[in-house]
């Protein structure tokens, strides 16, 4: 048994050791063939990868909009009576504590008029809650998001866009810049932070406020722009269980309100399509790559297919020996497999390097992503696994055409 | 002991035709150990037929061949590869050293397919067989760099390193000068005559078969024994292999 082990192991380490040699005598050859592979894995790691990258920012651009997956927004009916924000609140507050939700924010339009230098401007406010920052993956350029504090501040807090900003000058937000908000009353704001323009034509002043701070200030009559401050509820809460949990906050809520008061909930975030919507993108990258592979892969077969006719001599001095045909076989195979198995490492380094670099930031449309994703393992592993399998089947017919070799007719070729 | 016993063999192949074309046929042969067998023939007289059927590269179409005392056609061919390597030494005309390797990892290509202790000490072992043959010096030179002497050796190093039953030579000296061609077939007779192997030479070269003390004649397929047939042993004249040698004759 023992005996029979050690010949076993022997056998396979003498294998691996002759496929090793061959693949070091024959090294520039190889290397010279496997170039068209590096290059295709390199390809197809840096679609998978950069994909992987537009898709994370598509992703946060929708939830930016819509929320994280899954956020659930609610509007509160009350039959044409006005509504009672506080009430409303209080009984959306025990709503969510009832059902342990941690993350929800109101959020809602109003519009506060602002005293710039150049004059009295109405300034659209999106009034929402602290937790309406996370929820919605908002960014900033200076200063931080709303923390549950900034609602007892006597100054309120407001995050300005850059438009804003800069009709302000463009005050560095250390210095506490603040700004004259004038509703129902007059109140001076702190700028605390600063959002991206979210386009060229993002030159309107708007800003952030927090609810709390609003409410004391909204006009008694509705904006003839915006309509009356009507908010909706919206709560982040895990995707898999949110059908059930959105019906159950619902009635909940419903019940809490009383009085005749209507809820409609629905689900707002990109997720909640019945159809992936990053399909597209992810059919077209798997296409791309599939092309640039088989392209590769074409390229080594002919070269692995020409090697081994020019190299039946040498095949068939080895059968002389004493190598099996299966031993032949592997070592044709390996040639290639170990070849493009390294031919996949460095194609998916040189990706790793493109996708990481400036240019592919530029390249994905300036799409600044805030969860930057690492470079997807899965497009690593789909690089060197397509490098080997084509590296396997490029290696298959001249394995097989080797095998076939007539020994001494080959030592006479 | 008895290593090859052919009776009867022959070897017949189908032309794209669908023809039947015999190459060897009724051979009789039988090597022990220590023999010392020539075989002379022209070209196309089946030398290279006969040189793959006693090296276990091919199998007889007719008759009975025994290597070790197993009839061959019963041997699988993973089997026959394996014994092939380990009681097989084959030395070539054209030297058919692996190019780009040096002398000592060409040496070490028969050791990679032995199993054992053979395997993990290859590298001693072809230093030692290449000191034996005077390449001491020149381990690690490739064959573009060494003369055809020094290529046959390292040629008759590898084909020994396995320290084979068997040692076939096919044309050893046939690239190589006289005086060369004589150092080296001293050569192979010496280390083979150490280990006790029989040689088998097919060659053209009278001179060479006249080393030998068995001498037969490949003549249209079949196998003669210049010794049986009361001719005069092979003594070296040029005369008796251009009798031998006769036009091709396919047995249909």
């Amino acid at each position: 048994m023992t005996g029979w082990l050690t010949r076993t192991a022997t056998g396979i380490v003498s294998t691996v050791v002759e496929a090793l040699e061959e693949l070091r005598i024959h090294r520039g050859r190889v290397l010279l063939s496997l170039i068209g592979v590096a290059v295709a894995v390199c390809a197809l790691t840096t679609v998978v990868g950069a994909g992987a990258i537009a898709e994370q920012a598509g992703r946060e651009m929708s939830e930016r909009y819509g929320g994280r997956p899954a956020t659930v927004s609610m509007n509160v009916g009350t039959g044409g009576a006005a509504p009672d924000h506080e009430a409303i609140a209080a009984a959306w507050q025990t709503t969510l504590d009832r059902h342990g939700i941690e993350y929800a924010s109101r959020s809602g339009y109003g519009s506060l008029t602002v005293q710039f230098a150049d004059g009295a401007v109405p300034v659209s406010m999106q009034v929402v809650d602290p937790d309406y920052g996370p929820m919605h993956r908002v960014r900033l350029v200076e200063g931080v998001w709303f923390t549950e504090r900034d609602g007892d501040r006597l100054a309120p807090a407001v995050i300005v866009n850059e438009a804003f900003w800069k009709r302000l000058g463009s005050p560095p937000l250390a210095t506490h810049p603040t700004v004259e908000l004038v509703g129902n009353g007059r109140v001076t704001g702190v700028v605390t932070g600063v959002t991206p323009a979210q386009s060229e034509w993002d030159v309107e002043p708007t800003a952030f406020i927090l609810t709390d701070s609003f409410l004391p200030l909204q006009s008694a009559t509705a904006d003839p722009m915006m309509g009356a401050y009507m908010p909706s509820y919206e709560m982040w809460i895990p995707d898999g269980s949110a059908d059930e949990l959105t019906e159950s906050v619902q009635r909940a809520f419903e019940s809490e309100l009383g009085g005749g008061a209507t809820v409609d909930g629905w689900r707002s975030d990109y997720a909640a399509q019945e159809e992936d919507p990053f399909l597209p993108i992810k059919l077209m990258v798997v296409g791309v790559a599939v092309v640039i592979l088989l392209l590769g892969a074409l390229g080594l077969l002919t070269i692995a297919l020409v090697t081994v006719r020019g190299r039946i001599r040498e095949i068939g001095i080895r059968r002389s020996f004493g190598a099996t045909a299966g031993r032949v076989f592997f070592s044709v195979l390996m040639e290639t497999v170990v070849g493009t198995f390294v031919a996949g490492v460095v194609g998916v380094g040189v990706a790793i390097a493109l996708v990481r670099s400036p240019l592919m930031g530029m390249a994905l449309g300036g799409a600044e992503v805030q969860d930057m994703p690492g470079f997807p393992i899965e497009a690593a592993l789909i690089g060197i696994g397509a490098a080997v399998a084509v590296g396997a089947l490029a290696g298959l017919l001249p394995a097989l055409g080797a095998v076939r070799v007539k020994v001494i007719d080959a030592i006479r070729f | 002991m008895t290593l090859v016993e052919a009776r009867g063999v022959g070897r017949t192949v189908e032309l794209p035709d669908g023809r039947p074309l015999t190459i060897l046929s009724g051979v009789d042969l039988t090597v022990s150990e220590g023999d010392r067998v020539s075989i002379v023939g022209r070209s196309g007289s089946g030398k290279s037929t006969l040189l793959n059927l006693l090296g276990l590269l091919d199998a007889p179409t007719e008759g009975e061949l025994a290597f070790l005392g197993h009839d061959v056609r019963r041997i699988g061919s993973g089997a026959r590869d394996r014994l092939r390597g380990s009681e097989v030494g084959f030395v070539f005309q054209q030297f058919n050293l692996l190019p780009g390797r040096t002398a000592l990892e060409n040496v070490q290509t028969p050791l990679l397919y032995s199993g054992g202790r053979e395997f993990w000490r290859r590298e001693r072992i072809a230093r030692d067989m290449l000191e034996r043959v005077g390449l001491g010096e020149r381990l690690t030179t490739k064959p573009e760099r060494l003369s055809g002497g020094e290529q046959q050796r390292v040629a008759i190093a590898r084909a020994l390193v396995r320290k084979p039953r068997l040692i076939l030579a096919d044309e050893p000296t046939g690239a190589l000068d006289l005086e060369t061609g004589a150092e080296v077939m001293s050569l192979i007779e010496a280390v083979a005559a150490e280990t006790g192997a029989a040689l088998v030479t097919i060659t053209h070269d009278p001179t060479i078969a006249a080393r030998s003390n068995r001498h037969f004649l490949l003549r249209g397929g079949r196998l003669e024994s210049a010794d049986a047939a009361g001719d005069e042993p092979i003594d070296g004249d040029a005369s008796t292999v251009t009798e031998a040698a006769e036009p091709v004759e396919a047995v249909a």
